[in-house]
C-alpha cells in the first residue's frame, strides 16, 4: 500500500480566530514533503489534527486512507510523529521510554531491543540509554524524541520542526536522519520554519498562510515556477547608482532578462545565460569601477516564491 | 564547512508493524511504567515520609502514654486498637496520597507535554487515563501497606498473639480500598478538568482536606439534611467492622429548655459503601469523559 497522509476540509477554530481554513492536501507515495509557513500560518495545528492531539471543527484528516479522528488507533498505528518538543516521563531512561512506546505498538520484544540500538545510535544517544531523561538537555531529550518517533520504522513520518531546540550540530545530524529515512514505501511530512532545512531534505514542499494552503509542488517545479530558468544575482555598490548606468553597463550584456532596483544602492539581476553571463556581468562592472562592494546569487527559488506567496496575503 | 553521510536504517532488522495490543492491555502496560516513574521520583519519597512520620507519633504516642487509661483502653483489645488508629489514620494516608499521585496525573500531561509523548501512539485516550489511574492506585497501595505495616508491628507488640490480626482489620482493608477508588476517581475527575497541575493539586487538596468536612458540616448541622453526596461522610464506614454496635444513622441532641437541636448522621453500610461505589463509577467516567475532549493547544 502507498503511504499517504489527507486533509479533507480540515477546519480548526479557537473562539474568533480561525487557524485553519478548509485545508484539503493529498500527499501520497515514497517521498519528504516539506510544510512551509511563518509563525501562526496553522502548520503545527494541522500535524496535531493528523495526531488527534485537537480536534477539528470540520473536515477530517487521513492517515493510509484510514480517518484519524474515526479511529485514530488504526490510523496511527503505522506512523511515527514529533509534535513540539514532547516531554518523556522523567523519571524513566531513553531505553525505558522506548521499550514503552514499543510495547505499547505492539512490537515484540526482541524487535523493541534491537530497533532501540538503531535508533538511539542514529540519533548519537547510546552513550545515555540507562540515564534519567529528567537530567537531559533540551537537545538530548529532542533527541530521544526523533529516536521514539522511528522506533517502529514507520512507513509515514510526522515531524513538526523536528530540529527545534537543536544546536548547529544537532540540526545538521537531524537533517541527515531526515534524510536517511527517505527509502521505498516511506512518506515524511515535516513543517519548518527553516527554508535551507526543507531544501536540503525534501522533494515536495507545500506553503500554508492564514490557515490557508498557498500551493503545493515538487522543488523543482518551484524553482522553474519563479525563475524560469534564470538565475538571480544581487548587486551592492558603494555609493548610489544610476539607472542609466544599470542599463548601461548589466541589462545590455546578452544573457540578461532583467535588471531591478533593490535600493539606491542594490540591484538584482536576472540571468538566463548561465555562469558566462554571470562572468560578464562581473568583468564589466568592475571594469567600469562602479564601487561594486558585492555580486552574489540571492536568496533561494524558494525563498522567493515563499516570500512573493507570503506577501500576497499581508 | 563539514558534511555528514546521511544515514541510511538498517532495513533487515526493521521490524514489520506489530499488533497493537487492546485497549485494555495497553492501559496495564502503561501503567507498568508509569507506576516505576513514580516509585522512582521525590513524590513517592515525600509520601513515604509522611506516613512515616504518622506512624512515628503514632509509636511515640503509645509507647509514652502507655501507662495512661486511655492508652490502655485502646490496646486492650484489637478493635478498640485498629478502630482508633487504623480507621483514623488510614483516610489521611489515602488522602494524601490521592492528592500526590493523583492530583497532576491527567493535568500534568497537558502542563509538562509528557502527553504528547504518549498521544502520538496508536493509543486511545481510556487506555491513558486508565493506565494512569491504575499505577496511581498502586502507588497509594504501597503507602497504605506502608502505614498497615507500622500498626501491624505497633499491634504486635502491643496486643496479645491471638489479637494482632483480626478479621476485622481485612474488612476494613477492603473497605479502604474502595474509599482509595472513590478518591482517586473525584482526583482523577478535577486533574482531567485542569490543564495546570498546580490548579489541580489545590482545589483537590482543599476540598479533600478541608472543604468536603466544612460543607458536610454546615449541611448536616444548619440544613439538616443527610450529606449522603460528599465522599467524605462515606469514610466513616471504614471503621465499622471493629464496632459491635453501629451508630444511629440519625441522632437528634436538644440543648437546654429544648433549644439548639443539633442533629448528626452516620451513613449505614450499605449507604457508605454504595457511596464510595457511586463516587468511584460517576468521577471515573466523568474524569474520562473531560480527558477524551481536552486538547493538547
Amino acid at each position: 500500500m502507498t503511504p499517504s497522509i489527507e486533509a479533507v476540509g480540515l477546519t480548526k477554530r479557537f473562539g474568533s480566530f480561525t487557524a485553519l481554513d478548509r485545508l484539503n492536501l493529498k500527499v501520497d507515495g515514497a517521498k519528504c514533503v516539506g510544510f512551509l509557513g511563518p509563525n501562526g500560518a496553522g502548520k503545527t495545528t494541522t500535524l496535531k489534527m493528523f495526531t488527534d492531539l485537537i480536534f477539528p471543527n470540520e473536515g477530517e484528516a487521513f492517515i493510509n486512507g484510514v480517518s484519524v479522528q474515526k479511529d485514530r488507533k488504526r490510523a496511527l498505528a503505522p506512523c511515527g510523529d514529533l509534535i513540539e518538543s514532547p516531554e518523556i516521563y522523567p523519571s524513566l531512561t531513553p531505553r525505558e521510554a522506548l521499550e514503552m512506546s514499543g510495547a505499547l505498538r505492539g512490537m515484540r520484544p526482541d524487535e523493541i531491543r534491537s530497533r532501540t540500538k538503531v535508533v538511539l545510535e542514529e540519533v548519537k544517544m547510546s552513550d545515555w540509554v540507562d540515564q534519567k531523561v529528567g537530567r537531559f538537555s533540551k537537545g538530548m531529550k529532542q533527541r530521544v524524541n526523533v529516536a521514539a518517533s522511528l522506533l517502529s520504522d514507520p512507513e509515514v513520518v510526522i515531524l513538526d520542526e523536528p530540529s527545534t531546540g537543536l544546536d548547529p550540530r544537532g540540526m545538521a545530524e537531524v537533517r541527515n536522519i531526515v534524510r536517511g529515512l527517505k527509502k521505498e514505501n516511506r512518506l515524511i511530512f515535516m513543517s519548518s520554519h527553516i527554508l535551507s532545512e526543507v531544501v536540503d531534505v525534501c522533494d515536495e514542499v507545500a506553503l500554508i498562510d492564514h490557515g490557508k494552503l498557498l500551493f503545493y509542488d515538487t522543488l523543482s517545479n518551484v524553482a522553474k515556477r519563479l525563475t524560469r530558468n534564470a538565475t538571480s544575482v544581487e548587486l551592492a555598490f558603494l555609493g548610489p547608482i544610476s539607472d542609466e548606468t544599470l542599463s548601461a553597463q548589466v541589462a545590455s550584456v546578452p544573457g540578461v532578462s532583467g535588471v531591478s532596483r533593490v535600493d539606491a544602492q542594490r540591484a538584482r539581476v536576472m540571468i538566463t545565460g548561465g555562469a558566462e553571463t554571470q562572468a560578464q556581468v562581473l568583468e564589466r562592472l568592475a571594469a567600469a569601477r562602479l564601487g561594486l562592494v558585492s555580486f552574489e546569487p540571492s536568496q533561494s527559488a524558494l525563498e522567493e516564491l515563499y516570500l512573493q506567496e507570503i506577501s500576497k496575503g499581508d | 564547512m563539514t558534511t555528514v553521510a546521511p544515514v541510511v536504517l538498517d532495513s533487515e532488522i526493521a521490524p514489520t508493524l506489530g499488533h497493537v495490543p487492546g485497549t485494555l492491555d495497553q492501559a496495564f502496560l502503561l501503567s507498568r511504567y508509569q507506576l516505576r516513574d513514580y516509585l522512582r521520583a521525590r513524590r513517592f519519597v515525600l509520601m513515604m515520609a509522611i506516613v512515616a512520620a504518622i506512624g512515628a507519633i503514632l509509636s511515640f504516642i503509645l509507647s509514652y502514654y502507655h501507662g495512661s487509661a486511655t492508652v490502655q483502653g485502646l490496646t486492650s483489645s484489637s478493635n478498640a486498637f485498629y478502630g482508633s488508629f487504623w480507621a483514623g489514620g488510614v483516610t489521611v494516608v489515602i488522602i494524601f496520597s490521592g492528592i500526590i499521585f493523583g492530583g497532576d496525573a491527567i493535568a500534568g500531561e497537558f502542563q509538562n507535554k509528557t502527553g504528547y509523548f504518549l498521544m502520538g501512539l496508536p493509543i486511545r485516550r481510556a487506555s491513558v487515563y486508565v493506565g494512569k489511574f491504575l499505577a496511581a492506585f498502586a502507588a497509594s497501595l504501597v503507602a497504605v501497606l506502608f502505614y498497615l505495616a507500622i500498626l501491624l508491628a505497633n499491634g504486635a507488640y502491643y496486643l496479645s498473639a491471638s489479637q494482632a490480626f483480626p478479621a476485622a482489620l481485612g474488612a476494613s482493608f477492603l473497605i479502604a480500598l474502595l474509599y482509595l477508588l472513590a478518591l482517586l476517581g473525584a482526583v482523577f475527575l478535577f486533574s482531567s478538568m485542569f490543564k495546570n497541575s498546580l490548579y489541580a493539586v489545590l482545589v483537590v487538596a482543599v476540598l479533600f482536606l478541608f472543604g468536603f468536612s466544612l460543607i458536610q458540616g454546615l449541611i448536616s448541622d444548619l440544613v439538616k439534611i443527610e450529606p449522603w453526596f460528599i465522599i467524605t461522610y462515606a469514610e466513616n464506614v471504614i471503621s465499622y467492622p471493629f464496632l459491635s454496635t453501629l451508630p444511629a444513622h440519625v441522632t437528634t441532641t436538644t440543648g437546654p429548655g429544648g433549644r439548639f437541636a443539633t442533629t448528626t448522621y452516620n451513613p449505614t453500610y450499605p449507604e457508605g459503601l454504595a457511596i464510595m461505589a457511586g463516587y468511584f463509577l460517576l468521577t471515573a467516567i466523568a474524569g474520562l469523559y473531560f480527558f477524551e475532549r481536552e486538547e493538547f493547544t
